[in-house]
């Protein structure tokens, strides 16, 4: 697990920040990283009237919550290990406390409690001020890949399964 | 387009974060099919390149929350209480399908299933299950 000395978290910050600057969805969500921690990230998702889920109480959309926490797990799954390698996402549960409220930017933390060689172990909690008064609960489970990545490009060719 | 599928339509087109998606309807009896056609702003991995597996997420939870508009003829949209998610392949960049299965419906809450594909509707790339509130407390109306 790494435990980032104060002087290298923001080293750390830029580059996993930088990392989630280069997924083009994260990019037009808006979402950014705000501080990193060990096997810990936390995450905003800023308001924005495009990404409203119901017109009528101006709601964001549950879809909005999904992406930004399945992104912020990833994020806390990359900061436990001591080499990054590739991750996918396994499976991804959310549980809905209340909704979010409307014009409120979305915080969130995320937790990886568990990494192993080759599946990780998320929590992470959504909220506008405080995780004791939540929005949503995650709970996610990632493969963690070995040696053998896929190349790049490999979707872009035939696939066999 | 019959009048089911204007309604279906125009209900999609009011929602913000469908159009942000670039999601949009196919309705054939009762059969709701979404559509995502492919845009570079779906992607969550660049190398491969893959679709974000919450776009794929947020399809399958829209298909759910459509479904059930399309099946209970509520004029409000179904809340969501809990969705759970199964990655089966990884996305490419190609338009995505979704279709979800409404298992029951009572009076509060139901019970939905759905999958998403892309060339092969045999060869699901994710599956959803979710709780959906379909009422509230006193809607005997």
């Amino acid at each position: 697990m790494t435990s980032p000395p104060p002087d290298q978290h923001d080293a750390i910050l830029e580059r996993v920040r930088m990392m989630m600057q280069f997924t083009p969805q994260g990019r037009a969500l808006g979402a950014e990283l705000v501080r990193v921690g060990p096997s810990r990230a936390w995450g905003k998702a800023p308001y924005r009237e495009e990404l409203v889920g119901d017109p009528e109480t101006g709601v964001i959309a549950g879809g909005v919550l999904t992406t930004f926490l399945d992104q912020i797990c990833g994020v806390a799954v990359i900061l436990s290990m001591q080499d990054p390698r590739p991750i996918a996402t396994l499976d991804l549960r959310i549980d809905y406390m209340r909704a979010a409220a409307p014009g409120r930017d979305i915080l969130a933390e995320a937790h990886c409690y568990k990494i192993g060689q080759t599946i990780a172990f998320v929590r992470a909690t959504a909220y506008e001020d405080t995780p004791e008064d939540p929005i949503a609960h995650a709970v996610a489970a990632f493969m963690v890949h070995s040696g053998a990545v896929r190349k790049f490009g490999a979707n872009l060719r035939e696939r066999k399964s | 387009m019959s009048q089911e599928q204007d309604r279906v339509t125009a209900a999609l087109a009011r929602v913000p974060y469908a159009k942000f998606l670039g999601v949009r309807a196919e309705l054939k009896g009762d059969e709701l099919t979404l559509v995502l056609p492919f845009a570079d702003h779906l992607i969550g991995n660049p190398m491969l390149p893959a679709l974000h597996g919450g776009v794929v997420g947020a399809l399958m939870e829209l298909a759910a929350i459509t479904q059930l508009a399309v099946s209970g003829k509520a004029e409000k949209f179904p809340k969501t209480i809990d969705i759970s998610i199964d990655y089966l392949r990884s996305g490419k960049p190609v338009d995505t399908y979704a279709r979800a299965r409404v298992v029951k419906i009572g009076r509060r809450i139901a019970n939905v299933q759905v999958e998403a594909w892309q060339g092969e509707r045999t060869q699901p790339i994710a599956a959803l299950h979710g709780h959906f509130l379909v009422a509230e407390e006193d809607s005997a109306a």
